[in-house]
């Protein structure tokens, strides 16, 4: 735990190394959530914060260079007011529950009949699987619908529209640059088939083990990630349809939201799995498999829009010039 | 038990980090690696909430009977993966403005958009 501190703190003082940093200071928070038994957080965690959170500012610090002035905003008076702020907080903790007590009113209300009673309702023995994509399915389906926007506001923001000149430019300029890491695409070439196997893996045993499909996500975009950093943005281009991967992300919303419109035509409630199945919990387990396949759809599809209209504009565009206006 | 409550302390330190890089400093980029920071510590405060000692992780086993807190994790894993997606487009926003102004500095964009007048 005081290791993240450390990290965090050297960090304050360096330049745009800070991406790399914090890189680092994903893996160490999901070693921490490990600690704290929270497996399927630190495993989204590790995914996200160590890989495509860096990878990302990376892309970003390309485009807008990487040194930071120096000068700092009254640098005194923030650290006053941080000062006071963090000393309010620690005020405000006295009153809190002591750490790893079992008496914590966190304790007390719904977690014991996640805990007792979800084996016996939905028939899924990890319990994080269950509240996410049953008794909480509502929540969830938010959480994928800011994602996808998130998306579609990365999309109108930084979409590129190719021309055909364009593409070959590139294509001459990659083909010079790719070939010489030899040793690398080889080696990729062997892992990503085994990237994305695992990806499905989590994907569907997320039920018994940690994983589902906000993990398997971002792990299969990971995958396409490698393979565009290694063979170039225009092959990843004739690979992968940039429209079929919006179509991908939409339709994971879609599938969502429709296995919650069939219950309803069923006259249950919203996102009640029973009805897909004469026996109660065969149908939660068909709900939690369509709802988990939904998100993975669009957690992949969206992360893969949003890197490759990064990556697309930095290859794309030469150091862009500061227009007068 | 003065100890007791030293994982909150933590978290309002990392807070205060994230926070303090938020104000002061004036670079886009930075900001939000400070942004990251504030929500990386919202996110170890619920789950070190969901703590419980002697506990193991919410995977139902036979033979276990104190399992941590199954609804933090959720809400935490959901938040993560949403961050990430907030974050991109943050990003975007500031490579847009790079493009825009030819600069990701508050202070050179101010004074940009003051000589605009």
């Amino acid at each position: 735990m005081l290791v993240g501190v450390a990290f965090a703190i050297i960090w304050m003082k360096d330049l745009l190394s800070i991406s790399m940093l914090s890189g680092i200071y994903g893996l160490l928070s999901a070693s921490f959530f490990v600690a704290m038994d929270a497996v399927d957080v630190a495993f989204t965690e590790a995914s996200v914060g160590a890989g495509v959170s860096t990878l990302l500012m990376l892309v970003a610090i390309t485009m807008t260079g990487r040194s930071e002035h120096p000068v700092r905003h009254k640098p005194l008076l923030a650290l006053a007011v941080v000062f006071v702020t963090g000393s309010l907080l620690v005020y405000g903790t006295w009153d809190m529950p002591y750490f790893g007590s079992a008496e914590a009113p966190i304790h007390q209300h719904v977690a014991p009949r996640y805990i007792n009673d979800s084996m016996q309702e939905i028939g899924v023995p990890n319990i994080v699987t269950s509240v996410l994509a049953s008794y909480r399915a509502f929540d969830t389906f938010g959480e994928v619908v800011v994602i996808f926007t998130a998306g579609i506001g990365v999309l109108a923001l930084l979409s590129v529209v190719r021309r055909q000149e364009d593409i070959e430019k590139i294509d001459s300029f990659n083909n010079s640059m790719h070939e010489q890491h030899l040793v690398l695409r080889i080696v990729a070439k062997m892992l990503i088939p085994f990237i994305m196997l695992f990806a499905f893996y989590v994907q569907f045993h997320g039920d018994f083990g940690p994983g589902g499909g906000f993990q398997a996500g971002v792990i299969f975009a990971a995958a396409i990630f490698l393979y565009t950093m290694l063979f170039g943005m225009s092959t990843a281009y004739r690979v992968i349809n940039q429209s079929f991967m919006q179509i991908l992300a939409a339709s994971g919303v879609l599938l969502y939201g429709s296995v919650g419109v069939i219950s309803l035509l069923n006259g249950k409630e919203f996102f009640d799995y029973s009805v897909l199945s004469s026996n109660p919990v065969t149908g939660q387990h068909w709900g939690i498999f369509l709802v988990e396949l939904g998100v993975g759809l669009t957690v992949a599809s969206v992360m893969v829009i949003i890197f490759f209209n990064f990556a697309g504009r930095s290859e794309n565009s030469p150091p862009p010039v500061s227009k007068d206006s | 038990m003065l100890l007791g409550h030293y994982n909150y302390w933590i978290v309002i330190v990392l807070m205060m980090i994230g926070f303090y890089i938020v104000i002061a400093h004036g670079n886009l980029i930075k900001k939000i690696v400070g942004l990251s920071i504030f929500q990386t510590s919202v996110f170890i405060f619920y789950i070190s909430m969901a703590k419980i000692d002697g506990g193991t992780a919410p995977i139902l086993a036979e033979g276990i009977e104190q399992y941590s807190n199954p609804l933090p994790h959720v809400l935490i894993l959901t938040a993560i993966v949403v961050g990430i997606a907030t974050t991109a487009l943050g990003l975007a926003l500031a490579v847009r403005i790079k493009e825009a102004y030819g600069s990701i500095e508050e202070e050179e964009i101010q004074n940009k958009d003051n000589l605009d007048c």
